[in-house]
């Protein structure tokens, strides 16, 4: 369960949070990318990492992104971690407030 | 060599299969008389079976499946305290995913959920943050589990909670770290090690200096490795180099994501929320000093323990393994997974009854998920 997914860093959603949005293999979540801010923020977009339980843990070059995710295919973590984000979705529905969630 | 039909790179794997080879040759490595090399993390174990890594590497050098599968160390009285505060009408209890299935004294988290506790499986911590930010009137628990990849995680959590003032939200803390359970195996006149493929996303946060005593203190080997097949192979080798040359020095193969020195925005925030327990219960392997991770009293508002009275806080509740379940010497590498008489019969990954069986990461369900290629093959 240590192992990350590579990810896209595609938008800065909180800066104060320090939250932005990834492209995880198509998918769209919310993650920190507290570990990995060490410059300007801004900077950050348009950077891979390693996302591990919604936190960019490292940044990685688009080759390592690319064999990294074949790897995590043929162990079948890329889909349980895909599976597992959708989980975390389903969660935050469940409580009632489900119109203030984005699908 | 079927298997290495399908690396990425099958040139490269069987370039590295040869030298591995006759590295083996030359340090005298035979099926009678192998060097033992455990591989620590979970991950491995996984990646290591599914590339038949194993059968690929010659009859001299043996891979014992070390303790880095979280849930697998996690011991019975863990599962029932997690029971015990989800059954708690208040709460919402979320975890992640790979803890729902280990089975508890009376129940597992999956069976308490079925029977009407709010238990939600999240893919992180910030998922339960935000369950505690829409339902003020809950008390949301997050499971904290895992080793230092995922312990990050938690404790910046934590500190986004403290900033917020969100007094529904804890942690109900039960991280580990890779360093103790090691030393506790080398200290272990029974276990016979040569050398080490350290974990590699772990030591993305720690960096590789954790591992100084491993070489320095003990005279073994480690390389700290990645999860593609080719970084495997190429850190058995990197291992097997040091054993003929003598040497007993930590390597990294897997720099091109591990620092030397680690994360030090996540090392920072481990440092900030936890403290080292005197001790702590590690399924298998009994308790280990300071092998566990509490929250520190600066943010003991975010401490389940302590809001609910239960787990360590509480005082150690030891559990019995259940009758027949030889997890322990399985997880020390003195047992194979198909030594025990519960494999593939009383134990399966549908219906568990030992912790080794819950995870892709266990080594007993590594050895029934691709056991039947396996049989498969021997009868050819």
């Amino acid at each position: 369960m240590c192992l990350g997914i590579p990810g896209q860093i595609v938008e800065i959603t909180d800066e104060a949070r320090m939250m932005a949005l990834a492209d995880v293999s198509g998918v769209k979540r919310e993650v920190s990318i507290a570990p990995v801010l060490t410059g300007a923020i801004e900077a950050l977009i348009g950077k891979w990492a390693l996302i591990h339980v919604g936190f960019a843990m490292a940044l990685i070059d688009e080759e390592e992104a690319a064999a990294t995710l074949q790897a995590l295919h043929d162990l079948g973590e890329a889909q349980e971690a895909l599976e597992a984000m959708a989980e975390g979705q389903k969660a935050l529905r469940q409580d009632g407030s489900a119109s203030e969630v984005q699908a | 060599m079927k298997y290495a039909e399908e690396f990425r790179d099958p040139k490269a794997a069987k370039a590295l299969l040869a030298r591995i080879s006759t590295l083996a040759d030359e340090i005298g490595a035979t099926k009678e008389k192998p060097v033992y090399i455990m591989e620590i993390c979970g991950g491995h174990t996984h990646a290591i079976f599914r590339y038949g890594l194993d059968k690929l590497t010659p009859e001299g050098v043996e891979f014992i499946h070390g303790p880095g599968c979280p849930v697998c160390v996690l011991p019975m009285a863990r599962v029932d305290e997690c029971v015990e505060i989800a059954e708690k009408p208040e709460v919402i209890f979320t975890t992640f995913g790979d803890a729902m299935r280990v089975p508890g004294q009376k129940k597992s988290l999956l069976q308490a959920k079925s029977e009407g506790a709010d238990i939600r499986m999240v893919y992180s911590p910030l998922d339960a943050l935000e369950l505690a930010r829409r339902n003020p009137d809950r008390e949301v628990v997050f499971f904290g589990l895992g080793f230092e990849t995922t312990t990050p995680s938690t404790a910046l959590s934590i500190q986004q909670a403290a900033r917020e003032n969100l007094t529904n939200f804890s942690v109900f803390c039960n991280h580990i770290t890779v360093p103790p359970p090691i030393k506790a195996l080398l200290d272990d006149p029974h276990i016979r090690l040569d050398g080490f493929v350290g974990p590699g996303h772990v030591s993305m946060v720690i960096g590789t200096h954790p591992y100084d005593f491993i070489a320095d203190e003990y005279g073994k080997p480690i390389v700290v490795a990645g999860f593609e097949p080719l970084d495997l192979l190429q850190s058995v080798l990197m291992v097997l180099e040091q054993l003929r040359d003598g040497r007993a020095e930590v390597e990294n193969q897997y720099a091109r994501v591990v620092p030397e020195h680690g994360n030090p925005v996540s090392l920072a925030a481990i440092e900030d929320v936890y403290e080292l327990r005197p001790s702590f219960e590690w399924r298998g392997l009994g308790e280990i000093d300071h092998s566990g991770l509490r929250i520190r009293d600066t943010y003991r508002a975010f401490d389940a323990e302590d809001k609910f009275g239960i787990g360590y806080a509480a005082g150690v509740r030891s559990v019995q393994e259940p009758e027949g379940c030889a997890c322990g010497a399985v997880m020390t590498g003195q047992l194979k997974p198909t030594g025990c008489p519960q494999f593939g019969k009383g134990c399966t990954p549908e219906m568990p009854l030992g912790a080794l069986m819950v995870s892709s990461e266990g080594a007993c369900a590594a050895y029934y998920q691709y056991g039947g290629a396996r049989a498969a093959e021997a009868a050819e």
